[in-house]
């Protein structure tokens, strides 16, 4: 899984059991030595370059948190002028609220400017630099410190945005989602969106032990019974053709949702100290709903 | 060089082309949307051998330039009050990274109410954002100052950013007579961009935009400050050896008739033309009136101010902007430089212009009159006084 070299050093800030850290990992070591990182505000920026020390061994740029993609753009300009663009790849690392939210317009410029830049969302469902608070990025019912449930509140209020759906309404070269469970089917999306002539972009769920209140040597059973219950799906499209969704790992039997929102904190309101079957259900039914619109 | 009749944009967007920067990152705001147009037409026809990026947003336009200068090129934008607003948070991240990115403005009002004229506020409200800032009269300064920022800038004892800003519509929209230097002679004046520290290079990987801790950061902003304070002399330097090269000499503070005015008038921008010819009839009459014109306001020239403040009874400081709640920007930086003096002069301000509001030497005349009757009962009475403002109409 990892290659020879590392590429983001060990001894960073980033906590025991972060799918971020991990995620990021797997990507710059595929990605491998040509390759400079973009960074926006978040929890691996802040916890990877503390001056006057830095856990990169590739270029890293950080600029703000609303414009990873713009930054990025720039760099693609400036090699290309510089001649020196070939064989190179820009490799973003955002959050999803560098991404989903505060990030959104600079990302869609970037999109249609056609800029030869992987944008991979590493996706923990909230502001977890800030300390937990919701974003658009939150799934339905989930605890954060700013959707806290209550007498007249179940938690986070809000589907979640699909993100991955409004990049591939961009038709860009690639796009795909992933999780740090089936590292072959990430870094295989990861060697697809780099190898495209333009914009490619990776939805990846990242979960977060300290956010979501999970210990963190759950990590990978928590990502993988996303994708095993149908919450998290993994796919990718093409040739910004979204009428050939592909689906790149097929659940034939799909766990109850209730299987994983067990394993986290942040829905134990949902069990305790009364059993919200009502809100349980409804989330139930929308993946249903998802499944079969989908023709999944 | 070549005598053209221009625009003050495209006096910009020439000045920026014969220093040929590699990536232009720009967005469209009223006034200064002739600096991307015109620019995207010397890339569009080979005059210019950069990427011309179309970006979504100002925000972006500095972000991309960001990008661009720390991967190790010379970048460009311009922009405009909103616009410029809107790039905050990023100008002080440039300088922050000291990256010596130039930007063009044009000085448009701040909403609200939403307004496409004249006044200084929007640059005044950058004036601590880390950038040098450079103030054309004309269009031919306009030019000038680009070329001269760049070299500025880019001097190892500097890296910072600089604006050039040019008055809305006054300069960015009138076409003048301007000698544009050829090529060659501004090769010759401003060598290839070559980034000393800011690279984003995988053969030597560097981090760039680090956390800076409680334990770092202040050491951070020191060193812009030393170099704010170094740049001084390096504009000095810059501006001699343009002098040398294109025979047009350039000081921080410009003086005209001011070395035997008892009232001196600090000004800045376009309204300089207005004011000399001002004080040229007023002279005929008899009053000894000067001005001094500060082409440079960050680095601030507080020297230069001080070794001028020592003859004249009166300044009369004419900011076209006011900090709501206090004073005009440079009357506060004005008198803040003048408080080490032994004997200071006597200082007043006055708050012309806002929003585009014409400016006429009849404005200067009144201004001279009031500065008069402070020198005459050697006190100010009123500190801030607003000139040609409607207070009929406020209710």
């Amino acid at each position: 899984m990892i290659e020879e070299t590392e590429f983001l050093a060990p001894g960073h800030r980033m906590c025991a059991g972060c799918g971020v850290a991990l995620s990021a990992r797997i990507a710059v070591n595929t990605a491998g030595k040509d390759t400079i990182v973009v960074s926006p505000t978040g929890c691996m920026e802040v916890t990877t370059t503390q001056y006057p020390e830095t856990a990169w061994r590739v270029p890293f740029l950080h600029v703000a948190f609303e414009n990873a993609a713009s930054a990025a753009s720039g760099i693609d300009s400036a090699l290309k002028m510089l001649g020196k663009r070939e064989n190179k790849n820009i490799l973003v690392f955002a959050g999803d609220g560098g991404t989903f939210d505060i990030g959104l317009q600079a990302l869609s410029g970037m999109f249609e400017r056609g800029h030869k830049v992987t944008f991979i969302c590493n996706d923990n469902e909230a502001y977890m630099n800030t300390g937990i608070q919701r974003c658009s990025a939150t799934p339905y019912g989930a605890w954060t410190t700013t959707s806290p449930p209550g007498k007249y509140s179940i938690g986070e209020s809000k589907p979640k945005k699909p993100i991955a759906r409004i990049a591939a309404a961009h038709c860009i070269p690639y796009v795909a989602t992933a999780t740090i469970a089936y590292v072959a089917d990430y870094q295989k999306k990861l060697k697809k969106a780099l190898a495209v002539d333009g914009p490619s972009f990776i939805h990846v769920l990242a979960p977060c032990p300290s956010g979501w209140r999970f210990a963190s040597d759950e990590l990978i059973e928590v990502s993988r019974l996303a994708v095993q219950t149908g919450v998290f799906v993994l796919w990718e499209v093409e040739n910004g053709e979204m009428e050939n969704l592909k689906i790149t790992k097929k659940i034939p039997q799909r766990k109850p949702v209730e299987e994983y929102l067990k394993t986290q904190g942040r829905f134990k309101h949902l069990f305790k100290p009364v059993l919200r079957k009502d809100v349980i259900g409804q989330i139930q039914a929308e993946i249903d709903k998802k499944f079969e619109r989908f023709g999944l | 060089m070549a005598w053209r009749i221009i625009e003050g944009n495209q006096a910009l967007a020439i000045g920026a082309k014969l220093c040929r920067p590699k990536v232009i990152a720009s967005y469209p705001i009223t006034p200064s949307t002739h600096v991307p147009e015109t620019i995207s037409e010397f890339v569009a026809d080979g005059e210019l051998k950069a990427d011309f990026i179309n970006v979504e947003s100002e925000q972006s336009a500095i972000s991309a330039c960001i990008g661009a200068q720390a991967t190790g090129v010379r970048t460009f934008t311009a922009t405009a009050s909103q616009g410029l607003a809107l790039m905050h948070e990023m100008l002080y991240i440039a300088s922050g990274m000291r990256l010596p990115i130039v930007i063009g403005c044009a000085n448009r009002a701040l909403s609200a109410p939403i307004n496409i004229w004249c006044d200084h506020s929007d640059t005044m409200a950058e004036r601590d954002a880390g950038w040098l800032q450079f103030y054309a009269e004309n269009n031919q300064e306009a030019l000038d100052l680009v070329l001269q920022a760049y070299k500025i800038a880019e001097n190892k004892e500097v890296l910072l950013p600089g604006m050039i800003a040019i008055d809305a519509y006054t300069l960015t929209h009138t076409f003048e007579r301007v000698d544009v230097p050829s090529q060659a002679e501004v090769d010759r004046f401003l060598p290839p961009y070559k980034p000393l520290y800011a690279f984003l290079d995988p053969e030597k990987p560097i981090t760039q935009g680090s956390f800076g801790t409680p334990e770092h950061y202040m050491e951070f902003k020191y060193s812009q400050q030393k170099a704010m304070e170094a740049s001084k002399e390096i504009i000095d330097q810059v501006f001699k050896e343009f002098d040398g090269k294109f025979k047009r000499r350039y000081h921080k503070i410009e003086k005209y008739k001011a070395d035997d005015a008892e009232i001196l008038l600090l000004i800045m921008g376009s309204m300089s033309g207005t004011a000399k010819d001002a004080v040229d009839r007023l002279r005929e009459k008899g009053i000894k009136v000067g001005l001094a014109k500060f082409t440079v306001f960050r680095p601030f020239p507080a020297k230069e101010l001080i070794e001028i403040a020592k003859r004249p009874k009166v300044l009369a400081v004419v900011d076209r902007n006011i900090s709501l709640g206090h004073k005009g920007a440079l009357f506060s930086d004005a008198t803040s430089a003048l408080a080490s003096m032994e004997r200071r002069p006597l200082t007043v301000n006055f708050i012309i212009g806002l929003g585009g509001r014409d400016i006429s030497p009849q404005n200067f005349y009144e201004i001279v009159e009031k500065s008069e009757k402070i020198l005459k009962k050697g006190k100010v009475e009123k500190e801030l006084e607003w000139i040609g403002v409607k207070k009929e109409m406020i209710p």
